[in-house]
């Protein structure tokens, strides 16, 4: 958003110029390239990769990148491309359940807040969503996965969990200004329930944030995903993922350093491409934010 | 005021408690028993029976919290059962080293931060702000551990400025102890600065938008002379909140920081407590990590409500 | 990130540094770094290997001790009598030892020690070591005799473990943090988390340390240590956790490697009472499947000697029985086929945290998976471990090392985890514990290794080394572990 023109673009977006705007967008079209050629590789390797993963060849173990592998090979002498092609797949799907997790329960409990806004259920919501937050959430994480168990299911549990709370706040604070607005206080005189009006009038204005924050959750729950299969508490071998890649090359990082290198650089990119993304976004349905963002 | 802070302190006291019963129950239920861990393959049944009776392990689930508890009360956190030391003496140790590490990233974080978005925002559009925005993206994306490894990699292994970890103990010396806590304060402050940056940045711009502000313009200040007078301040009050939530996380976040550079810290406390089922450690420093951070919300929003009263008025 | 680029750092500065030591004097002191901390400091008390490892010999010591080779020598018991049954066994003690507290040491204490390991309510990892006395008569100050219930063909060897070692009375309370023994070095302090530190004693009553003080410093990431013994935080690291490291420092005129043998079989253990595994076909073909020589080379880059039965290759009468179980996928499906299973079969594959399991298990699991055997890997904690697949029986496959010297004996126990019941086996071991003639003791030994071989109980990988890292400069290190130790009482600098 360097260019100082956009500025003067009117507030509502009709799809043309949102449109528009998205073009001209760095952020987006950097972000979304970058999400797309991730979201791509995980698509691709349900069908190919250029190795097989499954099988082993420890005689290759530790090669440096060359034309026939183009990120080098791992302890176990596996393709280390093909390896985060499939991490790919683990890291998408246990950020998108989380966020999932996070919105199904989240949103609704925010609904539900802001219309008894003030109510002793808006404050148990509310204190119970602070309590969430207080807690450190990578150690109940931790202890999550070490009570039941580490795997990828209970990796998504423990990162919807802390998801929630977030969704709660977002949705009851952008309900609470709506409920002020005009067309809402017509619904309620012509006799639709709370419930009705949260879901027909409320939940479709307040999508535009979801959206925005989901992208965000959705770049921290492939960050929390690396961080706790980095600590070996994520998806189990042989699914590979890339925060056990990392794990596995500590011990190696001087002698094959390309083994750390390449998915860190995968991690790094797509949590950049989800952040840019959601940045974007953000700049288009919310023009009033355009000016103090870069 | 004082209905205000007197209905925030129940809800605290209410947090407080069923945050100790979430906790409790959730170690209630972790698989592993401590005296089978203590004694090995070979332990036969009646030496178990005997440490389990020593160790209090036989009692009711409510008994053990409720001596928990009543010791939380009294400041006593409990007996380490591997250790045999008290849990209090543990955390002091580990406070020596997780809150001088958390101070030294949110005084780096905070260091690199102002400037940073102090620049950028005067710069605003511009390529010097562009480039920073840019490096701000990346210190957000960055998984902390990573980087930390990377550092590793190059200032340890290649360059051996630093030692790749560890923790001299204060009587090393002030500065060997900070030497030893300068790459894992780095690889934490890293994303904190970013964050912290950006919120800086926009911050500015919004109150260099306000009326004030504005008014101060027209009366012929220039940009960067109405941000340094008047916005400066008006903008640091998010800025403040932020950092109050960035240091409790600091404190209870360093967990896997401090892995990679085999810190003796708390997190690393409830990490090797959780592996050997000193339940008694977890629990009470998880407590007191919690019990942390909710003093310092309740302290963030007490002081919002004496900046902005209608927050009083709300809710 | 060049190698070169590391190499040429590396050269660079060992230059510098060892210009710098050949002005300075001999040391006497050593920073031994190692991986797990203890959580106390009683080794008659808990299981935890770490506490031997910094008490052995340092601190405290036992009627009979290890050498280095794993042979049996006296201790504080300078010599012994055993009757004629077997059932007596007399020690006279050492004169003129004393408690690192001042206190003198004589038979009171060793009756002490011996009455509270083998007491109701002991603690004591290993009571079954102390499980055939019947009684500990304090004859005089310097002499004690021990009676037991049989013969007991391991009696010196039970008492030279860490677990029996001599405490005092008057010290007994303080025991976990403030160990109290009659060792070469006292103990000074410990920095919960990092370190621990002894200092030499010097009313030692046998030869005194040759060094002055010893730190032993608890490293559990093995990236971590592989930087503080670059770096020279450390000098010298025992069981150093990750082989892949090693050719770096062999490389390094700085250092030394020294590869040793341990006691720890380490097995793919199987569960033998759990269908389809019941059935010795199964067995037969998992072991068939397993490349032995790929685990070691993947698990521990190369470090490791292969075995085909539970014993010690090091041991006198080790028979090597790899043969049986050489590495043929085609004939472990055969052998699947004939056994009639229904492929694939899912299996609960638990590992623990050392990376032998923890990669041997992923490369085994590849390997299972091309026979139809399909393994859920499952990486627990000890704790964890100990629980469920130890204690619970609750698994298919697991990999284990079986650090216990001479353990053969845990398969005449139908109970223990794995759950092999052969009655065989088991007349073998009854035999061999009455046996007292050692030729024909050590024919039963190797008719037992064949019976575990034969029945394909577990698959046999290869035998745990000792990998210890070292300043080239120190000399006197246990390059074997016959038990869980770092005995720093021979160890000094050259220069």
């Amino acid at each position: 958003m360097s260019d100082p023109r956009v500025d003067h673009i009117p507030p509502e977006a009709t799809p043309f110029r949102t449109w528009h705007l998205a073009f001209r967008s760095r952020n987006l079209v950097i972000g979304s390239v970058l999400t797309l050629v991730f979201v791509a590789a995980a698509l691709i390797s349900f069908v190919w990769t250029p190795y097989d993963i499954s099988k082993l060849a420890i005689s290759e173990k530790m090669q440096v990148p060359s034309w026939s592998h183009w990120m080098g090979t791992d302890h176990f002498g596996r393709d280390i491309l093909s390896m985060i092609m499939v991490g790919a797949r683990t890291s998408i799907a246990v950020a998108v359940v989380a966020v999932g997790i996070g919105m199904l329960f989240g949103v609704p409990l925010g609904l539900w807040a802001a219309a008894r806004r003030g109510s002793m259920l808006d404050e148990v919501i509310m204190r119970a969503n602070d309590l969430v937050f207080a807690f450190p959430s990578l150690l109940i994480a931790i202890m999550i996965t070490a009570t039941f168990g580490p795997s990828a299911v209970n990796a998504i549990i423990a990162i919807g969990i802390f998801n929630i709370p977030v969704f709660a706040r977002l949705t009851r604070s952008g309900a609470l200004s709506l409920w002020q607005r005009d067309f809402i206080l017509a619904a309620r005189v012509s006799g639709k329930s709370s419930a009705r009006i949260s879901f027909e009038h409320i939940l479709p204005n307040v999508t535009n944030l979801l959206i925005v924050q989901g992208t965000i959750q959705f770049s921290l729950g492939i960050l929390a995903e690396a961080g706790l299969s980095y600590v070996g508490l994520g998806a189990q071998p042989p699914v590979p993922s890339w925060g056990r890649m990392l794990a596995d090359s500590q011990t190696m990082i001087s002698i094959a350093p390309h083994m750390a290198i390449f998915p860190g650089l995968a991690i790094l990119l797509t949590v950049l491409g989800l952040n840019l993304m959601g940045d974007g976004l953000r700049d288009i349905f919310d023009p009033k934010l355009r000016r103090s963002r870069a | 005021m004082l209905r205000y802070t007197l209905k925030r302190l129940v809800s605290l006291a209410v947090s407080l408690a069923v945050a100790s019963v979430v906790i409790f129950l959730a170690i209630e239920v972790l698989p592993g028993d401590p005296a089978a861990y203590m004694l090995g393959v070979n332990a036969q049944e009646d030496t178990l029976a005997a440490l389990r009776e020593q160790l209090g392990l036989n009692m009711s689930g409510w008994e053990r919290y409720s001596s928990w508890i009543l010791g939380l009360l009294q400041g006593d956190f409990g007996t380490s059962y591997t250790y045999r030391t008290p849990v209090a003496d543990m955390i002091a140790e580990r406070v020596k080293v997780s809150l001088p590490l958390a101070v030294y990233a949110l005084v780096l974080s905070t260091v690199i931060a102002f400037p940073a978005g102090i620049y950028a925002a005067s710069r605003r559009g511009r390529p010097g702000d562009v480039a920073i925005m840019g490096v701000t993206q990346l210190g957000v994306a960055i998984p902390n551990f990573w980087f930390a490894m990377l550092m590793v990699l190059v200032f340890s292994i290649n360059l051996r400025w630093f030692s790749a970890g560890g923790f001299p103990g204060w009587d090393a010396g002030v500065l060997a102890c900070l030497k030893a806590l300068t790459l894992p304060a780095i690889a934490l402050a890293l994303p904190q600065a970013s964050i912290l940056a950006r919120v800086m940045r926009s911050s500015l711009l919004d109150t260099l938008s306000e009326d004030f502000v504005r008014t101060a313009r027209a009366k012929g200040l220039t940009r960067a002379q109405a941000l340094r007078r008047h916005a400066l301040r008006n903008a640091l009050i998010p800025v403040l909140t932020i950092i109050g939530l960035q240091f409790s996380f600091l404190l209870a976040g360093a967990i896997i920081i401090e892995n990679v550079f085999f810190l003796p810290g708390l997190g690393r406390l409830i990490f090797q407590s959780i592996s050997s089922r000193d339940l008694v450690v977890v629990e009470s420093v998880v407590m007191l990590l919690v019990f942390a951070v909710v003093v310092v919300n309740f302290a963030v929003e007490i002081a919002y409500a004496l900046v902005d009263p209608r927050l009083r008025a709300g809710r | 990130m060049t190698y070169a680029f590391l190499a040429r750092a590396g050269a660079a500065s060992a230059l510098a540094l060892s210009a710098s030591l050949a002005l300075a004097a001999p040391r006497t002191d050593l920073t031994m770094g190692q991986q797990l901390e203890p959580p106390h400091l009683d080794p008659t008390s808990a299981a935890a290997g770490a506490i031997d490892a910094v008490t052995y010999a340092n601190i405290f010591e036992g009627l009979t001790r290890f050498a280095s080779d794993g042979s049996i020598i006296p201790g504080l018991a300078e010599s012994w009598e055993i009757s004629d049954d077997g059932l007596e066994y007399t020690f006279k003690l050492a004169e003129g030892v004393k408690f690192h507290d001042g206190t003198d040491f004589d038979a009171e204490d060793v009756k002490f020690s011996l009455d509270r390991a083998r007491a109701e309510d002991s603690a004591n990892a290993q009571k079954g070591l102390f499980e055939g006395i019947t009684e500990v008569t304090v004859v005089d100050p310097q002499t004690v005799k021990v009676t037991l219930a049989a013969p007991n063909g391991s009696f010196l060897f039970n008492m030279a473990w860490g677990d029996a070692v001599i405490v005092a009375p008057e010290s007994i309370e303080t025991i976990k943090t403030n160990p109290v023994g009659t060792g070469a070095f006292r103990f000074e302090n410990w920095v919960q988390g990092d370190s621990i530190t002894l200092v030499k004693n010097p009313e030692y009553w046998g030869e005194p340390a040759k060094l002055e003080k010893v730190t032993f410093k608890f490293i559990s990431d093995p990236t971590a240590a592989f930087a503080a013994v670059m770096a020279e935080d450390v000098q010298a690291f025992g069981a150093f956790p990750a082989p892949e490291n090693l050719p770096q420092f062999d490389a390094d005129p700085r250092f030394k490697v020294l590869v040793g043998s341990t006691e720890g079989e380490t097995i793919l253990a199987i569960n033998n009472k759990l269908p389809p595994f019941d059935n010795v076909k199964v067995r037969e073909a998992i072991a068939h499947a397993v490349n032995r020589q790929e685990v070691i080379d993947g698990a521990q880059f190369g470090y490791g000697t292969p075995i085909g039965t539970h014993f010690a290759p090091h041991h006198p009468d080790y028979v090597d029985l790899t043969g049986m179980s050489d590495h043929d996928p085609e004939k472990a499906k055969a052998l699947l086929e004939e056994a009639g299973v229904s492929l694939p079969i899912q299996v609960k594959m638990t590992l623990p945290p050392p990376s032998y399991a923890r990669r041997g298990g992923e490369i085994i699991a590849a390997a299972l998976r091309e026979i139809g055997i399909e393994p859920q890997i499952e990486n627990v904690e000890w704790a964890q471990w100990l629980e469920t697949t130890f204690r619970g029986k609750d698994f298919g496959l697991t990999i284990i090392s079986h650090t216990e010297p001479m353990d053969i004996g845990i398969y005449a126990n139908p109970d223990y985890y794995f759950q092999y019941d052969s009655a065989e086996f088991q007349g073998v071991m009854d035999q061999l514990n009455l046996e007292t003639d050692e030729a024909k003791r050590s024919e039963l030994l190797k008719q037992a290794q064949e019976i575990i071989a034969q029945d394909y109980v577990n698959a046999y990988l290869f035998q745990l080394p000792l990998l210890t890292v070292a300043n080239a400069k120190i000399e006197g290190l246990w390059e074997n572990a016959p038990t869980q130790a770092a005995d720093m009482t021979g160890v000094y600098w050259t220069e």
